[in-house]
C-alpha cells in the first residue's frame, strides 16, 4: 500500500482560476471557527454581558472576571497533570507493549500465534462499551478507583496498537534483521536496534491517536474517579459546568483553558498528527 | 481494507532462522505482556459482559440467572427504542457530513499554498476537548441569547431552543458531529487523493473535460476506496455518541435529556449511574449487534458503489 504522508509538490494545473476554489473554502474555513470565535469573545464579557439580546459581539468592556472565577474555584493544575500524567503513561505503555507484540506477531510465528492474533482482531471489532463493566469491576477489586493508574490501565493494552504495529513490521524488508542475526544479535536486539527505528512512522501515528484518545476520553475517567479526586480535564470541565451552568463567560474560559494545551502540541506538530492520521486510515 | 489482517503472516517456513524452541520462546515473551492485557482487560470484561446480559445484577449482593429477562424487558422498553431510534437518526445526519468533506477535500487538494492552512483550521475541533466542544455549541445553540438564533433572525428565521427542544436535539448533536469529524475525514480522504494518478487528470483534460466533470467522472469514483473506510469509521463513532449528550443535557439536568438519549448514554445510566449492570450489559450487546450488522451492511453494500482499480 502506498505511503500516505502528504507530499510537498504538487502541480497546479490551471492557477489562473483558483479564486473560486479559495472563496468556497474560506467561508467553510470562517463557519468552521465561528464557534471558537464566539468562545473567546465571550470570555471577556461579564455574565450580565452575554445574555443580553441581541448579543454584543465585541465585549464591552474587556472583564477577566471569567478567568478569575474559573482559576479560584477549579484546581486546574492538578488536572492538568492527571490528564498528562494518564497520557505519558498510557502512550508509553500502549506503544511499547503493542510494538513487541506486532513485531512478533509480523516476524516470529509460531505454531497457533495466527489464531492468537485472531483474538486481537475480534477484540478490535467490539466496541469499547461491551468492556466497561469488567474493566470496572477489575479496577474496583485492585482498589485503584479515583487513582492515576486507574485511568490509564485499559489503555496500556491495545488490540488497535497491536495490529497496527504488526502491519508496520509486515511491509519491512528482511534484510536488515536478516544481516543483524549473522552479526549474533538476539531477538531482542534486532527489535530493538534494527527494527523498532525503521518503524518510527508507525509509532509516531500511534502515538498521536492514542494520545488524542486518552485527553479527550470522558466515559471511562467519569466511571473511575466517582470521588472526584484524581479527575483528568474532561471530567472536571464537566464538573464546572455542573456548577456554573448559566454563567457562560466562566465556562468558556473553562473550555478555553483546558483545550489550549492540545491545540499548541497540535500547532507545533501538525505535520505528525495529519500523517498519523492518514497512516493509519490507509495501511491497513 | 480490513482484509488484510485476515491474511497470515507471511513468512515462508522453509528459512526460519534458528527456527527451535529459544526463538519460540522469545517470541512468547514478545508477546506476553499484549496478551496477558487483552485477556484481563478485553476478552474477560467482555465474556462478563455477555453472562451479565443473563443475570439480575444487584447493586448489592450476589447475581442471579434470569435467563433472558433482561433482553425481553428490553424489547417491551419503550425507553430502549427511543435510545435506538435517537442513535440511528443521528448516524444518519451525521453521514450527510461525507459528501460535504468528499467535496471540501477535492477543493483543499486544488488549493495549493494554502492547502495546510485550511487543514489545519478544519481540523481544530479534533484537537479540541469534546466536553468543551458541548459547553461552546450548548451557549451557542441557547434559546433566549444564544448566537445561531440571533444569526437567524438576520434572515427573519424564528429562533428555537435548539437543545432544551426535544424536537431538535439530536439534529442539533448531528451538526456539531459533523463539524467534529470534518477534520479527520479531510485528512483520511486527502490522502486518498494524492494516491489518485496526476495522469488520468491530464489525459481527462486533454480530452478537454472540465473541473466539475473530473470531480465526478475521475475523483469520486477512484477516490471510494477512501469513501467507504471513512463511512465505516463514521458510522462506528456515530452509533456510539455520549459526550455531547452527557455535556449538553446530563450536566446541566435540561428536560430535554428523557427523549433525547442514545444508545450508549442510556448504557451509561443504567450501568453505572442506576448499577443495574444486568440491564445495562444487554443494551451492551445488543449494541454490538447493530454496530456488527450496520458493519455487514456496509461491506455487503460496498460492491455495488465502491470502485478498486
Amino acid at each position: 500500500m502506498a505511503e500516505s504522508v502528504p507530499r510537498r509538490s504538487h502541480p497546479r494545473r490551471k492557477p489562473i482560476s483558483s479564486w473560486p476554489i479559495h472563496a468556497v473554502l474560506i467561508v467553510a474555513a470562517v463557519i468552521m471557527v465561528v464557534p471558537f470565535v464566539w468562545q473567546i469573545l465571550s470570555v471577556f464579557k461579564t455574565t450580565s454581558e452575554v445574555t443580553r439580546i441581541p448579543p454584543t459581539i465585541i465585549p464591552a468592556d474587556f472583564s477577566v472576571h471569567s478567568f478569575e472565577t474559573f482559576f479560584s474555584t477549579v484546581p486546574f493544575w492538578s488536572m492538568f497533570a492527571v490528564s498528562t500524567g494518564s497520557l505519558v503513561l498510557r502512550v508509553v505503555g500502549q506503544v511499547t507493549v503493542a510494538a513487541l507484540a506486532g513485531y512478533a506477531f509480523a516476524r516470529m510465528p509460531f505454531r497457533g500465534s495466527n489464531v492468537l492474533f485472531g483474538l486481537f482482531i475480534a477484540m478490535l471489532m467490539v466496541p469499547s462499551q461491551l468492556f466497561l463493566i469488567g474493566q470496572y469491576q477489575l479496577i474496583r477489586d485492585l482498589r485503584l478507583l479515583d487513582t492515576l493508574p486507574a485511568l490509564a490501565i485499559p489503555g496500556l493494552f491495545s488490540a488497535f496498537g497491536t495490529f497496527l504495529m504488526r502491519q508496520a513490521f509486515l511491509n519491512m524488508p528482511k534484510d536488515y534483521e536478516e544481516a543483524a542475526r549473522l552479526d549474533g544479535a538476539n531477538p531482542f536486539q534486532v527489535f530493538w536496534h534494527v527494527m523498532l527505528p525503521m518503524a518510527r512512522p508507525m509509532l509516531a501515528a500511534l502515538t498521536v491517536l492514542t494520545g488524542l484518545y486518552s485527553w479527550n476520553d470522558l466515559l471511562w475517567p467519569l466511571i473511575v474517579s466517582p470521588s472526584g479526586e484524581n479527575r483528568p480535564l474532561p471530567v472536571g470541565l464537566a464538573g464546572l459546568q455542573g456548577q456554573f451552568g448559566t454563567d457562560y463567560p466562566t465556562l468558556m474560559a473553562g473550555a478555553l483553558v483546558c483545550s489550549i494545551p492540545l491545540v499548541i502540541v497540535f500547532l507545533v506538530l501538525q505535520r505528525q498528527f495529519f500523517a498519523g492520521i492518514a497512516n493509519s486510515g490507509l495501511k491497513g | 481494507m480490513t482484509n488484510v489482517a485476515a491474511k497470515p503472516a507471511r513468512r515462508p517456513s522453509g528459512r526460519r532462522a534458528g527456527g527451535n524452541q529459544t526463538s519460540v520462546w522469545w517470541a512468547v515473551a514478545f508477546i506476553a505482556p499484549a496478551t496477558i492485557g487483552l485477556v484481563a482487560l478485553y476478552v474477560w470484561p467482555f465474556l462478563s459482559t455477555l453472562i451479565k446480559s443473563f443475570q439480575d445484577v444487584p447493586a448489592f449482593g450476589p447475581a442471579t440467572f434470569v435467563g433472558v429477562d433482561n433482553y425481553t424487558a428490553l424489547l417491551s422498553d419503550g425507553e430502549v427504542w427511543e435510545a435506538f431510534g435517537n442513535s440511528a437518526l443521528y448516524t444518519v445526519i451525521v453521514l450527510l457530513g461525507i459528501p460535504l468533506a468528499v467535496v471540501l477535500a477535492a477543493l483543499i487538494e486544488q488549493a495549493g499554498r494554502g492547502r495546510t492552512i485550511y487543514r489545519v483550521l478544519f481540523f481544530l475541533p479534533v484537537v479540541t476537548l469534546p466536553v468543551a466542544i458541548g459547553m461552546v455549541w450548548r451557549f451557542i445553540y441557547n434559546g433566549d441569547f444564544g448566537l445561531l438564533n440571533y444569526v437567524l433572525s438576520w434572515f427573519g428565521i424564528d429562533g428555537q431552543y435548539w437543545v432544551a427542544d426535544a424536537r431538535f436535539t439530536i439534529y442539533a448533536f448531528a451538526v456539531v458531529g459533523i463539524w467534529m469529524g470534518l477534520g479527520i475525514n479531510l485528512i483520511i480522504l486527502g490522502a486518498g487523493l494524492q494516491a489518485i494518478p496526476k495522469a488520468v487528470y491530464e489525459a481527462s483534460a486533454l480530452d478537454g473535460a472540465g473541473r466539475i466533470r473530473q470531480f465526478f467522472r475521475i475523483t469520486v469514483p477512484l477516490l471510494t476506496p477512501s469513501i467507504f473506510f471513512v463511512t465505516i469509521l463514521t458510522v462506528i463513532a456515530a452509533l456510539q455518541m455520549f459526550d455531547l449528550i452527557f455535556i449538553m443535557l446530563r450536566s446541566v439536568n435540561n428536560t430535554a435529556l428523557g427523549d433525547s438519549k442514545t444508545i450508549v448514554y442510556l448504557f451509561y445510566e443504567k450501568a453505572f449511574v442506576q448499577f443495574d449492570q444486568g440491564y445495562g450489559a444487554a443494551i451492551a450487546i445488543v449494541l454490538l449487534i447493530a454496530i456488527m450488522i450496520a458493519t455487514a451492511l456496509q461491506f455487503r453494500l460496498q460492491k455495488s458503489w465502491v470502485f478498486y482499480g
